[in-house]
């Protein structure tokens, strides 16, 4: 019994270690107080308000949007597309490739960062959406390679050969098997590549204009000027969203999972 | 029987490893044939060379007179059962049987009407709607059977279908598709490693061995007159006792064993006196008694061992030179370890294989 209290003590202690910021934080985006500080005077939703009214933070939201979609499409298809290559056991250091797909993942951010303002520059694209879109590409690719591969290695390859000997030409094996068998974890991928995106600071730095500026480069910034609760508000937005984008995965994951 | 499958001189190499040698074999319109033999003998790829899922080395495929080599699997029109099953997990057991429908492009209609069709095969139409993993191994192998033939496949191509099930299923499921094969009149290549099933389903059977054919024959021929010494010993259980060709005449040889005792025993091969044999001697046509009969093959032998086994009695036995096993009929009297008998057998009952 002791040894079950422990274990249910550690365990708490551990997740209040995890969340601990968001606890902190969160109550903050509904003080009414101009100072991000506690404690909170009176509740109020003025700084969702200012978050979606104030010119800079509604442009860094619909920015954020813009910049989290392309880097979701483009990411996942090139990620799927180069988890669907590594299949094949005939390319040469297949392993070597692999670790070169998974390498923006260890890479520090500030190296790619610099590499990638250079490279960028090289072709007139800093301070362009296309170009923080690459950008968070390079760092999304590899999620999806890791959740698209884990999700293609559960198909049973005689499945596939079977769709062949059924009549079903290469490209509709792709669509009508191999695509459906591996749709949670090209999802998950692309909910992964979403997020990166969201989340990307370092890299935006380097390489976005004041034009592109994404929420998280917004509250990076302003957190160093004034310290507002509009930031914190916007954490509430971040945590909202990954919350729902979370719910969508696990709900559709079990979805397909019943259908088979 | 006229020949709608050749395999005209079929080699490949994975790397530097040969797995299929050299190979021809012919199989007729409407005939079921075996590919029997060991792991890594080589059946397995040159089924999936027939299936388009490998390319040979060398040779060609044909199929009703047309090389097959660089036609594509899904042109090919091959129904293949894999004992994976294969099924495709993310479609009902309906759609997975409409499947090489869709990809024929047939009318709904039809569709629904062949599925029905194909799923009462099997007395599956029940299950028309389930998921694959909603059924058991056994109605899954079914489902894989009413899938490769329901588009009506030139050939039907089957990869130790079998393998996954238990035997009292599998034996069940070797009759059904016997059953299917000629109702339906279907051209079968069946990959097992399993003899007794080769042998209950097969018009044919063909041994392979290291990437070779050994031997190709009705089950009666392999099993009665095995060519060479691995097909003896693969298939069923058998003596093989050395000896010298003493002489021949037609289709029978007399041989001397070491021992000293003669032996007149029938012959498949060619074999030329004073050629060092094999005999080939199988457990179950050897008669024991204490008393030297009439028949004209006779070994004089003590009695190590004799174990009941439920259908049989399986006696061991040992003379001057060589052990020696007996299966009697459960009708037989018991033998006492120490009790010297006389082992009977006729000359159509053993066969002479050169070495």
């Amino acid at each position: 019994m002791p040894m079950k209290l422990a274990k249910v003590t550690f365990a708490t202690l551990t997740i209040l270690f995890l969340v601990a910021p968001l606890i902190a934080i969160l109550p903050l985006a509904f003080t009414s107080s101009v100072i991000l500080t506690y404690p909170i005077p009176s509740w109020s939703l003025r700084w969702f308000e200012e978050l979606f009214t104030a010119d800079a933070w509604r442009r860094a939201i619909i920015n954020s949007l813009i910049i989290g979609t392309g880097t979701t499409l483009l990411a996942t298809v090139l990620g799927t597309a180069a988890s669907l290559g590594l299949r094949n056991r005939l390319i040469f250091f297949r392993g070597s490739m692999r670790t070169l797909f998974l390498l923006p993942m260890v890479v520090p951010a500030v190296v790619l960062g610099v590499g990638m303002q250079v490279l960028l520059a090289g072709f007139g694209l800093t301070n362009s959406y296309a170009g923080v879109i690459i950008a968070h590409t390079v760092v999304a690719v590899p999620f999806v390679i890791v959740s698209v591969t884990g999700a293609l290695a559960g198909i049973d390859e005689r499945v596939e050969l079977a769709a062949q000997s059924l009549g079903a030409a290469p490209i509709t094996v792709f669509r009508r098997v191999t695509l459906p068998l591996a749709m949670p974890g090209v999802l998950s991928g692309a909910v992964l590549a979403f997020a990166t995106s969201l989340d990307e600071v370092v890299l935006t730095l380097f390489v976005a204009g004041p034009n592109q500026r994404t929420l998280a480069r917004q509250m990076f910034s302003s957190i160093r000027e004034n310290i507002s609760p509009a930031i914190a508000a916007a954490a509430f937005l971040f945590i909202a969203a990954t919350v729902l984008i979370g719910l969508v995965v696990v709900l559709s994951r079990s979805m397909l999972a019943k259908r088979r | 029987m006229a020949e709608f499958i050749r395999f005209d001189r079929i080699t490949k190499f994975y790397g530097p490893l040969c797995v299929v040698e050299n190979l021809d074999l012919g199989i007729g319109k409407g005939e079921f044939v075996s590919l029997l033999g060991p792991s890594g003998s080589g059946k397995t790829t040159l089924l999936m060379m027939l299936a388009g899922f490998e390319q040979p080395t060398s040779g060609n495929i044909v199929l009703d007179g047309t090389a097959i080599n660089d036609v594509p699997t899904h042109k090919r029109d091959m129904g293949v059962v894999f004992q994976s099953y294969a099924l495709f997990p993310h479609m009902s057991v309906g759609e997975n049987v409409a499947f090489p429908l869709q990809m024929r492009g047939l009318g709904k209609a039809e569709i629904a009407e062949r599925v029905t069709r194909a799923l009462d095969m099997v007395q599956l139409s029940a299950f028309v709607d389930r998921r694959p993993s909603q059924l058991s191994g056994g109605q899954q192998q079914r489902v894989a059977l009413s899938r490769a033939l329901v588009f009506e496949p030139r050939v039907v191509l089957m990869d130790e279908p079998l393998g996954a099930l238990d035997k009292q299923l599998r034996e069940q499921m070797q009759l059904d598709i016997r059953d299917l094969h000629r109702r339906l009149g279907l051209t079968i290549v069946f990959v097992t490693h399993d003899q007794s099933e080769a042998l209950t389903m097969s018009d044919r059977v063909a041994v392979f061995n290291k990437g070779k054919i050994e031997q190709i024959g009705t089950p009666r021929q392999v099993y009665d007159e095995p060519a060479t010494r691995f097909v003896a010993e693969f298939i069923g259980e058998t003596n093989l006792v050395e000896g010298v060709v003493e002489g021949v005449q037609g289709q029978e040889a007399t041989v001397r064993l070491s021992s000293g005792a003669q032996i007149v025993s029938a012959v498949s091969g060619s074999v030329a006196s004073g050629q060092p044999v094999l005999l080939s001697i199988r457990p179950e046509r050897v008669d024991l008694s204490e008393t030297r009969g009439d028949q004209r093959n006779c070994l004089e032998t003590e009695v190590t061992d004799s174990v009941y086994q439920g259908d049989h009695l399986r006696v061991q036995l040992q003379n001057a030179a060589h052990p020696l096993i007996a299966k009697l009929g459960r009708r037989s009297r018991e033998f006492a370890p120490g009790t010297r008998v006389y082992a009977a057998f006729s000359a159509g009952d053993c066969r002479v294989i050169a070495q």
